[in-house]
């Protein structure tokens, strides 16, 4: 009788489980992710015009289609300077498959001629971009450098990785997977 | 959502922080459960440890397979501390077989090592939820109730601190436990099935369920078949003690 009542039990939770998938079932998708910007995996990367150590104007919305690295960094942050070579090398080996890295600096906290001394000292061939009033930093809520974000060429943010240095297999194996997708 | 914690110049990843903390007391809590279960408390400690460490380096030994062309070149990166690079799956398994092979080697019976385990996973599921708060990840569906919280440009159930809630009523109920120790294996059947019942029912609300069929959420048909097979657990369990009574 006791085993008999504790399987109508167990049996009754069940049905009640069942019932709510059901009622859960989210046939309009209430998820807003991909659909709002947002510095978070699944979400539109916030979009932004910023110009380069050169003069020329970048707008992140202008590159979909492409697979973008947007990675935030300054010259006085070791493990972002222990990054860039393996950023460089990743931008020669896929900048022809559709690859864009913007190297966005935090321009507030450090200095034009510091930036071009260790572009040229590391031979950096990818855009810098001056985050001279730091929107964008605060747009995409960065709290520690260095703080990348890989945008896919929907322009959602696939992954964010907050600190460093990244090793070079984890940059081309999240670059591979996006450009394949 | 808290990803980082500042102490001075240092940086501090406050997801990483959260899961040692809950696992050290886990370890901690899953010692203390052991002499309860007539096991010893060193071995319980090692078993964690040794799993851990099969599934740290099954983790990154399954990703580099799986990835060969991105290490090729850049062998260096195979012990990089980037833990980007780990695939979960193959952790999982290598973890398994790592608790497996030392449970055989020391003679550990399965169903009251279960037992002794339950406060480690009740503290990795409390432990999982704060990552999930911390970094804002596992977020939640657009609500207007009061207690929902802006993140992520809308204002969401804060389903980080629902699961946290929930694994720390679970944690509560079965630790210490109050079941009887000469029925092994039915404390770990009930945390099992109480925790696939709690993440079936607060998916719900979530805001980044994988949906399948027609907008079904998959996290909920699998916390379906697992508590399915927990209370089937349960039943065979409490059927074999009073049989046997």
């Amino acid at each position: 009788m006791q085993l008999n009542r504790r399987r109508i039990y167990f049996i009754g939770i069940l049905v009640l489980a069942a019932a709510w998938i059901f009622v859960s079932v989210d046939r309009d998708g209430t998820s807003t992710a991909g659909l709002i910007p947002a510095p978070q995996a699944g979400f539109l990367a916030p979009d932004f015009t910023l110009e380069t150590t050169a003069g020329e104007s970048i707008t992140l919305s202008d590159l979909r289609g492409q697979v973008v690295l947007v990675n935030f960094w300054a010259t006085w942050c070791p493990p972002c300077k222990a990054e860039m070579p393996a950023f460089e090398q990743a931008y020669l080996d896929y900048a022809d498959q559709g690859f864009v890295l913007l190297a966005v600096n935090a321009i507030q906290q450090d200095s034009v001629p510091a930036i071009d001394s260790f572009r040229a000292d590391n031979g950096l061939s990818f855009p810098i971009l001056l985050d001279t009033d730091s929107k964008v930093s605060r747009a995409y809520q960065v709290q520690s450098l260095p703080t990348s974000f890989f945008v896919g060429k929907d322009g959602v943010i696939s992954e964010v990785v907050i600190g460093g240095p990244m090793a070079e297999a984890l940059i081309r194996a999240r670059i591979e997977e996006l450009i394949n997708k | 959502m808290l990803p980082i914690i500042q102490l001075g110049p240092l940086s501090l990843q406050a997801p990483g922080l959260f899961l040692l903390i809950s696992l050290w007391i886990g370890i901690t809590l899953a010692e203390k459960n052991a002499p309860r279960y007539k096991l010893s408390a060193d071995h319980t400690s090692s078993l964690i440890m040794v799993a851990l460490i099969a599934g740290v380096l099954g983790g990154r030994i399954a990703y580099v397979a799986q990835n060969p062309a991105a290490f090729a070149g850049n062998l260096g990166s195979v012990v990089s501390l980037n833990p980007g690079l780990f695939d979960m799956a193959g952790a999982l398994v290598a973890a398994l077989i790592g608790a497996a092979v030392y449970g055989q080697r020391k003679s550990l019976p399965l169903l009251p090592t279960l037992d002794v385990l339950v406060p480690f996973f009740g503290m990795l599921a409390i432990g999982y939820g704060l990552m999930n708060f911390a970094s804002g990840n596992a977020f939640g569906a657009e609500t207007n109730l009061p207690w929902g919280i802006e993140l992520w440009g809308a204002k969401r159930h804060p389903t980080q601190v629902y699961e946290v809630f929930a694994a720390l009523v679970t944690l509560n109920l079965l630790y210490p436990a109050k079941t009887d120790a000469k029925s092994p294996g039915l404390n770990f059947a009930i945390f099992v099935a109480i925790t696939a019942g709690y993440r079936l029912f607060l998916e719900a609300f979530r805001g980044d369920s994988t949906l399948i069929f027609g907008g079904i959420r998959a996290a909920q048909l699998a916390m379906f078949v697992l508590l399915a097979a927990a209370l089937w657990g349960v039943d065979w369990l409490k059927n074999k003690r009073e049989t046997s009574c």
